[in-house]
């Protein structure tokens, strides 16, 4: 009788239902499109941290940043050149190998890192700048002019022609630990032709390029590379996952620092926590027993992004969530006044059946059900009109900015984020230094987890019994008599 | 049967209060029949109410089968309205949504009984009414004398001690009106049912053996012959 009496209401009620119904499958629908867009948010954040740290990588260690001393002059690449004789118009190329930032940690910190309480994992990497400077001289040429020519004096003329040709070329190498290299910015690439490092190729001259680097300078495996003057072979092509490499050139560690001029150097220490809940206290923990180091967790990281990206998760964070509170609190509100204004024009019906001996509890129980069905309804609607939401940004997938460092860091990128940028690979962009910035292109995804489902299906049952709650205490306030009273 | 003692039940309208019953007194023995007549607003359906279980008087007491009404916990007072009283209303005060069948099933969910039961009994009640082909049918598919029978049959299926009908033939034409009296009138005969009618009709008063004219919530009762001009 339940059933049958509900479903005859419903269907006789249908208007009312469809308007309850689609108030909290409007507001359903919102709170399901806010969440994955979210956490489309999160994933593509996820992903510009990851393009910098790599695969599981908790914080970064790199050496603190010092106030500059006075009188001190700023650190900047020099490149000389010699003069050669009058007529020498030969090629001349001079690459300087620098470590990225100037600042450098001792190679023992990595050891000193992984002995800290709640360390799981810790590998060093040196982070450096390859410019090259390329081209020639030539020389300009004297040009007598006819006819001027003074006894005893310097012939009448003047040099015509000559000038300098050079191209600058600039390029990331990241000098990777080949023992470990399950942590560290190479784990965000995928190697798409050749190899990777063997584990005893710690001084090797061999490289792994960067996909997109290698296809601007034709680089193939088994061909070479030279930095510096050392020829290098290749022997792997890596994709960044992200579609931003942290690095141009990949090379063993302890290459790199022969190229740096930085033996027993690194720039960077990548750390794993033992457990994703204690990165706080072990970020502390490094910082107070390994004096002179800037510790960057993830956390600090999302804190510089700014751009688009970092604008609508804003948004969504804000106004999609307000938005959403105040469309599900205004349909269940409606929910509730039309469900009780039922209520009201079903007096008799209720009363009648409080006098054929029906229970306060049976009615309430009746109304109250009709209002479930009506919230599981919109919970339907709701969760369909969300899902395609979700799917179609999905199917679109804007493409968002995130501008990392630079800008929108304020203190905490500059003391923090900003640092680790500025010891991080840095990308293909340019020299990172103190202020520069990296923007990615991230595609947003809306991801429907089943959490944001469950809670869709909350909501509508709250929705429903906060209808039946109003609807339930008007009928249960009904008095039989009001059956006989209205027919007077 | 029915006692009522000193009964009286006083309303407030705005400022004023009301005594719709003024200390009616009035017995009805089991099996007995009873009609309630009096002007609009004298407290007619204030009665009806009364001896049903649906209000509580402000004074005095309403006993049946020596359970007071006025005090009973309303658990109680809605299980003696589930298992004892059928009621007729004027408006026939039929659900909507539910057929002819599932409306006379309504009298019987309180009692707890199997679906089964349910659908035999209410199947049962509309053949005596003369409605067991209308089972299927909603109330907006029925004639008004046919919307009555189903309620009739409603108040009935329970099996019930004591049958009150308020105004059952108000919203009936004469021929439809006499139909249903008769049909009333047999199946009080055939079940022993104590019977009480409110009706403004005189021509219907003029069958019951009893009649309670009520003024400004003071009660008169008539004895009469059946039929007796």
């Amino acid at each position: 009788m339940f059933f049958t009496y509900l479903r005859r209401e419903l269907r006789r009620r249908r208007k009312a239902a469809l308007v309850v119904a689609s108030g909290l499958a409007l507001g359903i629908a919102l709170v399901i499109v806010v969440n994955s867009v979210s956490a489309g948010m999160n994933r593509a954040q996820g992903r510009v941290l990851e393009s910098l740290y790599g695969l599981g990588t908790d914080m970064t260690v790199t050496k603190a940043a010092a106030p500059p001393e006075e009188g001190a002059t700023v650190k900047r690449p020099r490149f000389r050149f010699d003069a050669k004789g009058g007529d020498d118009d030969a090629r001349q190329s001079q690459d300087i190998v620098m470590v990225q930032g100037f600042e450098t940690l001792a190679a023992s910190t990595v050891a000193r890192v992984a002995g800290q309480d709640g360390v799981a994992d810790a590998v060093g990497g040196l982070n450096v700048r390859v410019m090259k400077v390329d081209g020639q001289f030539k020389p300009g040429e004297f040009k007598q002019e006819p006819g001027e020519v003074k006894r005893g004096g310097p012939a009448a003329g003047e040099v015509r022609g000559g000038g300098a040709d050079f191209d600058v070329d600039s390029y990331s190498v990241y000098g990777t630990d080949v023992a470990h290299q399950g942590l560290g910015p190479l784990t965000s690439s995928k190697i798409t032709s050749g190899r990777t490092f063997a584990a005893g190729e710690t001084s090797a001259a061999v490289a792994v390029v960067d996909s997109a680097y290698a296809k601007e300078k034709k680089l193939k495996v088994g061909g070479t590379l030279t930095v510096s003057g050392s020829k290098l072979t290749i022997v792997g092509i890596a994709t960044a996952d992200s579609g931003d490499a942290a690095a141009d050139v990949y090379l063993p560690l302890a290459r790199a620092q022969t190229l740096a001029d930085a033996k027993g150097k690194i720039t960077t220490v990548y750390v794993k926590a033992t457990d994703s809940q204690r990165i706080a206290g072990v970020k502390d923990t490094i910082q107070k027993n390994i004096s002179g180091t800037t510790v960057t967790t993830s956390a600090d990281l999302a804190q510089t992004v700014s751009g688009s990206l970092s604008t609508a998760s804003d948004l969504a964070a804000g106004v999609g969530k307000w938005l959403s509170i105040v469309v599900l609190v205004a349909a269940f509100l409606v929910a509730g006044l039309l469900t009780s204004s039922a209520v009201s024009r079903r007096v008799r019906e209720f009363g009648t059946l409080k006098a054929l001996g029906w229970k306060s509890r049976r009615v309430t129980g009746q109304v109250a059900g009709e209002a479930l069905v009506n919230g599981l309804i919109g919970g339907a609607l709701g969760i369909g009109i969300g899902l395609a939401g979700a799917w179609a940004i999905t199917a679109f997938s804007p493409t968002l900015t995130a501008q990392l460092g630079a800008g929108g860091g304020g203190g905490a990128g500059a003391g923090g984020g900003g640092r680790m940028l500025v010891g991080g690979p840095g990308g293909p962009g340019g020299p990172m230094s103190d202020g520069a910035s990296r923007a990615l292109d991230i595609a947003l995804t809306a991801p429907v987890s089943l959490t944001t489902i469950g809670l869709a299906v909350a909501l509508a049952v709250a929705g429903g019994l906060i209808a039946g709650g109003f609807g339930g205490w008007r009928a249960s306030r009904l008095r039989p008599a009001d059956a006989l009273r209205r027919v007077e | 049967m029915y006692e009522l003692t000193g009964v009286t039940k006083r309303y407030r309208r705005g400022k004023d209060t009301v005594r719709a019953l003024d200390g009616v007194d009035l017995a009805i023995p089991d099996g007995g029949r009873l009609v309630i007549q009096g002007p609009t607003g004298g407290g007619k359906s204030t009665l009806l109410q009364m001896l049903g279980g649906l209000d509580r008087p402000s004074e005095g007491a309403v006993v049946l089968d020596g359970v007071d009404l006025a005090t009973l916990p309303e658990a109680r007072l809605t299980r003696v309205r589930a298992e004892k009283i059928g009621f007729v209303f004027q408006g026939f005060n039929l659900v909507p949504t539910l057929t002819a069948q599932e409306n006379v099933e309504t009298a019987l969910v309180p009692l707890g009984l199997k679906a089964a039961e349910r659908r035999e009994r209410a199947g049962e009640a509309l053949v005596s009414v003369g409605l067991g082909e209308r089972r299927g049918h909603l109330p907006g598919e029925l004639s008004g004398g046919q919307q009555q029978r189903v309620a009739i049959a409603r108040a009935l299926v329970k099996r019930p001690a004591v049958l009150l009908a308020d105004e059952p033939t108000g919203n009936l034409d004469e021929s439809m009106r006499d139909e249903i009296m008769e049909l009333l009138e047999g199946l009080w005969e055939e079940n022993g049912l104590t019977f009480v009618m409110v009706t403004h009709d005189s021509v219907l008063a003029r069958r019951a053996p009893r009649v309670a004219t009520i003024r400004k919530g003071r009660v008169t009762i008539r004895e009469q012959v059946v039929g007796a001009a």
